[in-house]
């Protein structure tokens, strides 16, 4: 089956594509090159600010990864038919995802070359030998079962029964990926913006609005380049789960402010006055923020009605709306916004490096690459099934030929 | 055989690639050098012997070392005591360095004909780094 | 023999492995020698530190410098990726539940000494995912730099801004070194170790021999009768930020 990732086909653009991805992983990899010689100086961390953009990507991902368990439980646990055409798409989305998340782990470390201590070393007392953990088993779970499924559809079978098995495995897996990211931060003293029992469901919330946001989005783009169609029905069917996701986030984020603003502690105001509204002069984020807010209410009312939920249009303007805000929220100022008071009461300002931005964009640029490849395997599949099944519209087929 | 004669070219290159570093290491590489022994403070000593037999430390040195480490730092034993009763202080840069001052005739000597770069140093102070 | 390509396969991986985790026989056959403590050796089952600011007044620079010195902590030169493992800060900074709006800056703005607390409850121990960041047996919050991934969790978790990152090599921003400690490699976090390496000589701590006026005073916790315990007994004193749950072994006599 690999080999339909890359069977030459007429399609120039397909490779130019992952010509132009290729280049951008050779120049993240050259700057990070430069990140191992002269060291994490190059980022825009500092003692304060000892996370910064590797970490909050790292956090938004693993909400992407989770998001596939959106289809896969209503599919296999409530046979919602509509699914089937693209769990498929959803269990390879969250292949890529986890790679980056990996990623953006080692990246992060001072000393990468150590980072199996982590496995010889086992410390179940720390989140992040969990998160490792369970992001290892989330990619395996995710490959087989992925791989499996598309093998035997490739096939004309069923898959083998203990696919099922490792199907019904992922659900609470997908569940304790971000569970696990969210006790990352949910369980330090003094870190007033993290220390809250809410970070863990609001980031499943969050994450089951964006992964289906980004799903849509994935979907409509392959039925324009490679006349591969998810149907009407599923997408209907997602963007109601980003629709209640977004709204129950939102309410989230919403009910911190009022913890924080009502009981008027110092400490629970001031990261949130901090991002918002600017606080102790330093206001650098501010602009960000409300740009997170524009999208939101943007997203929200063209979610909540009907009519624009369904049309394609306004759903793909909404969806992206949904991304970019959860993006800023979740994967740049939550991590840093937690930090930017310092134990002695200052503000401490992060501006990213240049090389910092480069290694991100290289490890977007494989995450897409990783996903280009796997949705050609999938969509030259689903082709072929779909021509067995005379499902294929003959004359989309010369179109494309 | 088809195309016998790609196929054996294509043998030839290819066993030429993949022996390419050793062909490279028998015309080039001098013999292996001797650690130096000469310092100051080993020629003081009466009997001439490290703390362990020389093919040991010549082959354990590093897992004596990793070992050390773990004893100083995680269990707090910094003395170690050989089967002869004799007490040295676990330390890198302040025992073995004390006696094997000449680190570039020795340490590096042979690391550096083994083409190996041991991460000692970025932290433990060698002589150079003094001067 | 019947060699097809299935068994020939089966068989040269097995002499593969055999080739490949035979050289490990050697190092299983373990290391000669017995390990032992320094007889000599300050002993105690846990250290603890009482900071009197009002006799450390004059000797507070004396004790940052004997101590950066002692443990080639480097000057790096910007707040950003700045290296300390004992300093000075204002008491409102350092205490802020003690501190209130309306105190003055006579005692607001007081230079307080300020380094790891060497909790009793670690957030930082808690946290680290190779245990390099541990609890020895005698109350001292170590670090083996030889584990440490780098992954600067225990930055985030400590409440008392105790912890420096390496961002760089800080060999070139070392004045003098040290040629009986090491320095640090770039990648690492650092920190006050409660001069674990002194005590093993027997030897006070840099910053309490460098308190020439008994300003700071360095003794056993669970010891009732150690100097610091009689101390406690008879003198008020304040720790940093006690809410968290931390347990500082660090006391201030005001």
């Amino acid at each position: 089956m690999l080999e339909k990732a890359l069977i030459k086909e007429s399609n120039r653009k397909f490779w130019v594509w992952i010509l132009s991805l290729l280049v951008v992983i050779g120049i993240a990899f050259l700057a990070y090159i430069g990140q191992l010689r002269e060291g994490l100086t190059v980022t825009g961390m500092s003692r304060d600010i000892s996370w910064g953009l590797y970490i909050g990507q790292l956090t938004f991902f693993v909400g992407v990864a989770a998001s596939a368990v959106m289809l896969v439980l209503p599919y296999y646990l409530h046979n919602v038919k509509e699914f089937g055409r693209i769990t498929v798409v959803g269990e390879f989305l969250a292949i890529a995802a986890v790679i980056m998340c990996m990623l953006f782990v080692v990246v992060d470390m001072g000393m990468p070359m150590r980072v199996l201590n982590v496995f010889l070393h086992p410390t179940p007392n720390s989140p992040l030998f969990w998160d490792a953990t369970v992001l290892t088993g989330y990619l395996l779970l995710n490959l087989f079962i992925g791989w499996n499924v598309l093998e035997a559809e490739s096939k004309g079978v069923h898959p083998p029964k203990w696919v099922k098995v490792l199907i019904y495995i992922s659900i609470p897996w997908a569940v304790s990926i971000h569970t696990v990211t969210a006790f990352l931060y949910s369980g330090l003293p003094s870190r007033h913006y993290w220390l809250t029992a809410l970070i863990a469901p609001k980031f499943l919330a969050s994450a089951f609005a964006t992964g289906p946001a980004l799903l849509i989005l994935i979907c409509y783009l392959l039925k324009k380049i490679a006349n591969f169609d998810a149907g009407k029905k599923a997408i209907d069917k997602l963007a109601l789960i980003v629709t209640y996701a977004l709204i129950i986030t939102l309410f989230m984020i919403g009910v911190e402010f009022f913890t924080a603003f009502y009981s008027q502690v110092p400490g629970h105001m001031a990261a949130l006055k901090y991002l918002f509204v600017g606080y102790h002069g330093h206001a650098q984020f501010v602009p960000l923020m409300w740009i997170f807010v524009v999208l939101s209410v943007v997203a929200v009312a063209l979610l909540i009605p009907r009519k624009t939920r369904e049309n394609e249009k306004t759903l793909i303007i909404a969806c992206a709306a949904v991304f970019f805000a959860m993006f800023i929220e979740k994967g740049l100022t939550f991590t840093i916004g937690g930090l930017s008071e310092n134990p002695f009461g200052g503000i401490t300002e992060y501006i990213p490096g240049v090389s910092e931005i480069i290694i991100c964009f290289g490890i977007w640029a494989i995450g897409l690459l990783v996903l280009s490849l796997l949705y050609k395997i999938v969509v030259s599949v689903k082709r072929e099934t779909d021509f067995a099944n005379g499902l294929y519209n003959s004359q989309e087929t010369l179109k494309h030929s | 055989m088809y195309n016998s004669r790609n196929i054996i070219i294509g043998l030839i290159i290819f066993a030429g690639i993949f022996t390419f570093p050793f062909i490279l290491n028998a015309v080039t590489a001098s013999g292996a050098p001797e650690p130096s022994l000469d310092t100051p403070e080993i020629n003081a000593l009466s009997a001439k012997e490290c703390i362990l037999d020389t093919d040991y430390m010549t082959s354990n040195h590093m897992e004596l070392l990793a070992d050390w480490k773990i004893a100083v730092v995680r269990d707090g034993n910094r003395i170690f005591v050989t089967d002869d009763g004799r007490e040295f202080e676990m330390s890198l840069q302040n025992t073995c360095l004390e006696c094997h001052s000449n680190k570039a005739d020795f340490c590096d000597a042979c690391h550096n004909y083994a083409k190996v770069e041991p991460n000692c140093w970025d932290c433990h102070v060698g002589p150079e780094v003094l001067k | 023999m019947d060699m097809n390509r299935r068994k020939f396969l089966k068989i040269g991986g097995a002499v593969a492995l055999g080739l490949s985790i035979a050289p490990a026989g050697k190092v299983l056959a373990g290391v000669k020698g017995n390990y032992a403590p320094n007889p000599e050796a300050l002993k105690a089952k846990n250290w603890a530190m009482v900071i009197d600011m009002k006799k450390l007044e004059p000797d507070v620079e004396a004790c940052i410098a004997a101590c950066h010195k002692e443990h080639n902590v480097p000057d790096i030169g910007n707040k950003k990726e700045e290296v300390k493992w004992i300093w000075t800060d204002d008491f409102n900074h350092l205490f802020p539940d003690e501190a209130h709006e309306r105190l003055g800056e006579k005692y607001g703005k007081k230079q307080f000494l300020a380094l790891c607390n060497h909790c009793e409850n670690p957030a930082c121990v808690r946290v680290c995912p190779t245990k390099a960041t541990f609890k020895s047996k005698d109350g001292i919050v170590m670090m083996d730099f030889h584990r440490c991934v780098g992954c600067r969790y225990c930055m985030a978790a400590c409440p008392y801004g105790a912890r420096s990152f390496n961002f760089k090599d800080p060999r070139p921003y070392i004045k003098e070194i040290n040629p009986k400690y090491p320095t640090r490699t770039m990648g690492v976090p650092e920190k006050c170790n409660f001069c674990a390496e002194r005590l093993a000589k027997g030897l006070l701590p840099a910053c309490v021999e460098a308190s020439k006026n008994g300003g700071i005073i360095f003794g056993d916790l669970d010891d009732p009768n150690s100097e610091v315990n009689k101390v406690l007994n008879s003198e008020f004193t304040i720790q940093r930020r006690v809410s968290l749950g931390t347990k500082p072994k660090v006391f201030y006599i005001v």
